[in-house]
């Protein structure tokens, strides 16, 4: 089942009198279950084509479609929607609200979505367990490392249960070894819960845990290979 | 909401010193609006009510052709037989008493000073003239048969070097344009706490007026308290006829009732400045806060929260600010009103004419305007926080995720 599709999309940035076009008619379809790197130097379009998957942008020309839904032209309040109930979001800087407690943080999407309170606790526990930080629960931001930090924020991307979570550079803030957890997280999430990742990165280690890599050049797909057998940790 | 409530009550405390001053100055804001009020109040207030009990009474009749500003002492201008008059106008039910008064204007002489003054004969036993009798500093107050006794206002008496039990000499106006000069002796110095009425006014007994002014059984008026002041009208109206004049606290009082509006006016404009610096430093206290928390807006719409429920976080902060800023103000203003309530704040005699002005205000916040107060103070700050709530409802996602760069 197709989660994403992008078809001849093209994005053009205007900085004063200067246009910048960050992608010049891209073509991509995401299937369900995927876990798929979008690679490529910076400057390539990978962020930008990240921000176009998840409602937080709209594209100059072209369309994009979430679970067969075109976004494109959807106003601040139906991307907020869609946002809330189908995509889920990992940021290079964790992207935690510091004043509130990891529970908190993994809760608020539950909130948004109006859960019942029961439903939140049992959902956030689930997540916080799921990410190894259930001991962390009413630590804050300040309180937990990077990595712990990154795991929160993949327990509060899946907290409502999305079809898609895009993810933009999530360990370029990490060590080795936290990257390569936080990597290992995502992947496992990915094959025990079928929900479909799309990562941004140009990291070496991050793409060997991609099971599909599409990359991008000034602003177009110059590649997309499917890794038959990805090079997963044992 | 009450997750939007705990939120903002955390974003505040982050920099809880600026949260703590920003509320302060709402604080500041209030406890001056409400010293403001207090002092208007107070003043104002009590200048109308000071009038109607020294000077004017609820309602005055007076004969026809009374000119208040000639001080007429000719028959044909005054009241014949006040006594009965205010007799039948003390029997209506509304009326607290009647009394009549005989004004004259003189000239108090003691060796080589002298001093203008305002002559009023009083009958000593009447109720109306309680205020004075309850002023009395020194001495004793009048009786109805002192037929060489007068009252001095205290600042009358030190201006003259004069005290109870001393002699000088007064000069008044007769009835047929002559002048009659009489020694009399100081039976008493009081205080109305007016300096104005204070420095100026000397109370005889009624009958030694008449006498001194050859206005035998005439009075230039009849002085009238109400029970209930709302009766005034509905009283004037009673008292209509063709030879008097019924003159009711308004008229008399205009001057004064002018001022308390243009006072009143003013006060507009003060308040209007006072919240307006305190809406600025909320302004900026949330503007401050929006630049800081551009990327948490931006991870807070990434996670599908609406530009409304931002604004409503915002604008809870602004409520919260007010609130405390508010709870902060009242401790603050009320001490500073009660103290100013007890001990007053001693302007002296300020000279102006025509309005009785206290020597002290007492500030005087009635419940009612203390509401308004509270009420204007938290619409202004929420107010305050609508501009800096609305910029932050209002970021691109994306710019806000960079920081709104």
């Amino acid at each position: 089942m197709e989660v994403a599709k992008v078809e001849n999309v093209t994005r053009v940035y205007k900085i004063g009198k200067v246009e910048t076009q960050a992608l010049r008619g891209v073509n991509l379809s995401i299937e369900s279950g995927e876990f798929t790197a979008l690679v490529g130097p910076s400057g390539s379009g990978k962020t930008t084509l990240l921000q176009l998957l998840g409602c937080l942008d709209q594209p100059t020309s072209g369309n994009v479609s979430i679970n067969g839904k075109n976004v494109s032209n959807l106003n601040r309040d139906q991307r907020a929607d869609m946002r809330r109930g189908t995509l889920g979001f990992i940021f290079q800087f964790y992207a935690l609200i510091p004043t509130l407690s990891a529970y908190e943080n993994v809760e608020m999407p539950l909130l948004l979505a109006s859960h019942s309170a029961s439903e939140r606790r049992e959902r956030v526990l689930q997540l916080l367990e799921a990410v190894g930080l259930a001991d962390r629960a009413n630590n804050r931001p300040d309180q937990m490392s990077g990595g712990q930090q990154q795991r929160v924020a993949i327990a509060r991307a899946l907290a409502t249960k999305p079809s898609l979570i895009l993810a933009d550079e999530p360990t370029a803030n990490l060590d080795t070894i936290n990257g390569e957890q936080v990597m290992e997280i995502m992947a496992k999430l990915n094959r025990e819960t079928g929900v479909t990742f799309v990562f941004a990165t140009h990291d070496p280690r991050v793409i060997k845990f991609a099971k599909r890599i599409v990359t991008l050049s000034d602003g177009l797909i110059t590649a997309d290979e499917r890794v038959v057998a990805a090079a997963q940790p044992a | 909401m009450i997750q939007i409530l705990s939120m903002a009550f955390r974003d505040l405390g982050r920099n809880r010193r600026r949260s703590f001053f920003s509320a302060l100055a709402v604080a500041m804001g209030l406890a001056m609006l409400m010293l403001l009020a207090g002092f208007l109040n107070g003043e104002m207030g009590g200048a109308v009510d000071t009038a109607v009990r020294l000077q004017s009474g609820h309602l005055q009749v007076r004969a026809n052709n009374y000119d208040e500003n000639k001080t007429s002492m000719k028959w044909e201008d005054l009241i014949e037989n006040p006594d009965q008059v205010a007799a039948k106008i003390a029997a209506l039910a509304p009326v607290s008493v009647a009394s009549p008064r005989l004004f004259a204007s003189g000239i108090a002489v003691i060796g080589d000073k002298s001093a203008g003054v305002r002559v009023i004969g009083i009958d000593p036993a009447s109720a109306a003239n309680n205020p004075y009798r309850e002023g009395v500093l020194s001495g004793t107050f009048l009786t109805a048969d002192d037929n060489n006794g007068v009252l001095l206002g205290q600042p009358l008496a030190d201006k003259l070097g004069l005290k109870a039990g001393d002699t000088f000499s007064l000069s008044v106006n007769t009835s047929n344009g002559d002048v009659d000069e009489q020694p009399f002796t100081v039976r008493g110095v009081y205080t109305t706490g007016t300096g104005g009425f204070d420095g100026a006014t000397i109370f005889m007994s009624l009958a030694k007026a008449q006498a001194i002014t050859q206005t035998q059984k005439h009075a230039s008026t009849i002085f009238v308290m109400l029970k209930d002041k709302d009766q005034t009208d509905a009283v004037a109206a009673a008292l209509k006829s063709p030879n008097l004049q019924v003159l009711t606290w308004k008229k008399m009082n205009a001057l004064t009732l002018q001022t308390e509006d243009l006072a009143n006016s003013y006060m507009i404009f003060f308040y209007l400045i006072i919240l307006g610096i305190t809406a600025t430093v909320i302004v900026n206290t949330l503007i401050m806060a929006v630049f800081e928390r551009t990327r948490e807006i931006g991870i807070l719409m990434a996670i599908g929260m609406k530009g409304r429920r931002i604004m409503a976080m915002f604008l809870t902060e602004s409520a919260l600010l007010a609130v405390g800023g508010i709870l902060i103000g009242l401790v603050l203003g009320g001490l500073v009103v009660a103290y100013f309530t007890y001990v007053g704040f001693h302007i002296g005699n300020i000279g102006y004419t025509g309005v009785m002005l206290s020597d002290t205000i007492h500030a005087n916040l009635t419940p009612a305007a203390l509401v308004n107060l509270l009420i204007m103070t938290f619409i202004i700050t929420l107010l305050a926080g609508l501009y800096p709530a609305w910029m932050a409802s209002h970021m691109q996602p994306v710019e806000a995720l960079h920081g709104g760069k």
